[in-house]
C-alpha cells in the first residue's frame, strides 16, 4: 500500500519532465509544423502519464482518470491535425532543411495561382 | 515523500507554463499563438489533476473534462476561420 | 503557502495576456488571448475553492466567448469581401 503510492508520485514526476521538454522544444524548433510536432506528441504523453500517477495514488477515483487519459489521447492529435493542415492552406513558410512536401503537389492549389507549367509534370 | 515528489512536478508543470508563454509573446505568426493555447490547455489540465491531489477533492477532475472539451472545440473552430471554411 | 505562491504566479500571468489582448496589432491575437484570460483566470477560481464557478468560467469565458467572437469576424470578413 505504501509503495503504489511512491511508484505513482514517479510517475508523476516523469510525465512533467515530459511536459517540461515538449514546451523546451516550442522555443528551440525552427518551424510551425515541427513546433506542432514536438508539442502535440510529447504533451499528450506527459498528461497522459501525469493523469495516471495520480489515478495510482488515489486508487478510488480511477474511473474519472480513465475517462480524461481516453479524452486527451482521442482530442488532442486531432485539433492538432486540423491546425497544421490550416497553417498549409494560408501559405506559412517552411523552414530551409525541408526535403519534400507532398501536399505542395495537389493540382486545388496550383490551378489557383494560373500556373499552366505546374499541371504538366 | 510523496509530497516532496509532487513538489517537485508542480515546480516543472510551472517552468513548461512559463516557456509556453514566452512562445505566446514572441510568436511570429498568427499559428504560433494558436499552438502556445493550445499547449497551455493541456499542461493546465496536468496542474489541475496534481491541486487536485493536494487538496483530496474529486470535484476538481470535473473541471478538467470541461476545460478540455471547450479548448477542443476553439481549436477546431480557430483552424476552420483560417481555412475560410466557418 | 503553496496555494498563494501559485496563485501570485497565475494572477502575474492573468496580468501579462490582458496586456497582449489590449496592445496587439492583430484582431485574431486579441480574442486568443481574451480566451486565455478566461483559462487561467479559471484555475485561479479553482484555488479560491469555488468550483462550480471555475466550470462556468471554463465554459463561458474561456470557450463560448471565442467561438462567438470567431464567428462575428467571419460575418464581417464575407461582409467585406
Amino acid at each position: 500500500m505504501e509503495y503504489i503510492e511512491i511508484i505513482g508520485a514517479v510517475v508523476t514526476l516523469i510525465g512533467t519532465i515530459f511536459l517540461f521538454l515538449g514546451s523546451l522544444g516550442l522555443i528551440r524548433m525552427p518551424d510551425v509544423f515541427n513546433r506542432i510536432q514536438t508539442g502535440t506528441k510529447a504533451t499528450t504523453l506527459g498528461t497522459m502519464l501525469t493523469l495516471l500517477g495520480i489515478g495510482l495514488i488515489h486508487l478510488d477515483w480511477a474511473g474519472k482518470i480513465i475517462v480524461l487519459i481516453i479524452f486527451v489521447l482521442v482530442t488532442n492529435p486531432v485539433s492538432s491535425h486540423v491546425l497544421a493542415r490550416a497553417a498549409h492552406y494560408i501559405g506559412i513558410p517552411l523552414t530551409s532543411k525541408t526535403v519534400v512536401d507532398k501536399m505542395a503537389q495537389k493540382p486545388a492549389i496550383t490551378v489557383k495561382k494560373g500556373d499552366k507549367l505546374k499541371e504538366e509534370d | 515523500m510523496v509530497n516532496i515528489i509532487l513538489y517537485t512536478a508542480l515546480g516543472f508543470v510551472a517552468l513548461a507554463l512559463i516557456l509556453t508563454i514566452i512562445r505566446f509573446l514572441i510568436g511570429k505568426s498568427v499559428v504560433d499563438r494558436v499552438i502556445a493555447f493550445d499547449i497551455m490547455t493541456v499542461t493546465s489540465i496536468a496542474l489541475i489533476g496534481i491541486i487536485s491531489h493536494f487538496t483530496d477533492r474529486v470535484i476538481y477532475l470535473d473541471i478538467s473534462i470541461v476545460y478540455g472539451l471547450l479548448s477542443f472545440i476553439s481549436v477546431i473552430v480557430i483552424a476552420k476561420y483560417f481555412e475560410k471554411g466557418l | 503557502m503553496i496555494y498563494t505562491i501559485i496563485a501570485i504566479f497565475l494572477s502575474v500571468t492573468i496580468l501579462i495576456m490582458a496586456i497582449t489582448a489590449i496592445y496587439s496589432k492583430s484582431l485574431v491575437v486579441a480574442v486568443i488571448s481574451a480566451g486565455a484570460v478566461g483559462l487561467f483566470a479559471s484555475v485561479v477560481y479553482l484555488l479560491l475553492a469555488a468550483p462550480d464557478v471555475a466550470m462556468t468560467e471554463a465554459a463561458i469565458g474561456s470557450g463560448l466567448s471565442t467561438i462567438i467572437f470567431f464567428y462575428v469576424i467571419n460575418k464581417i470578413r464575407q461582409n467585406n469581401a
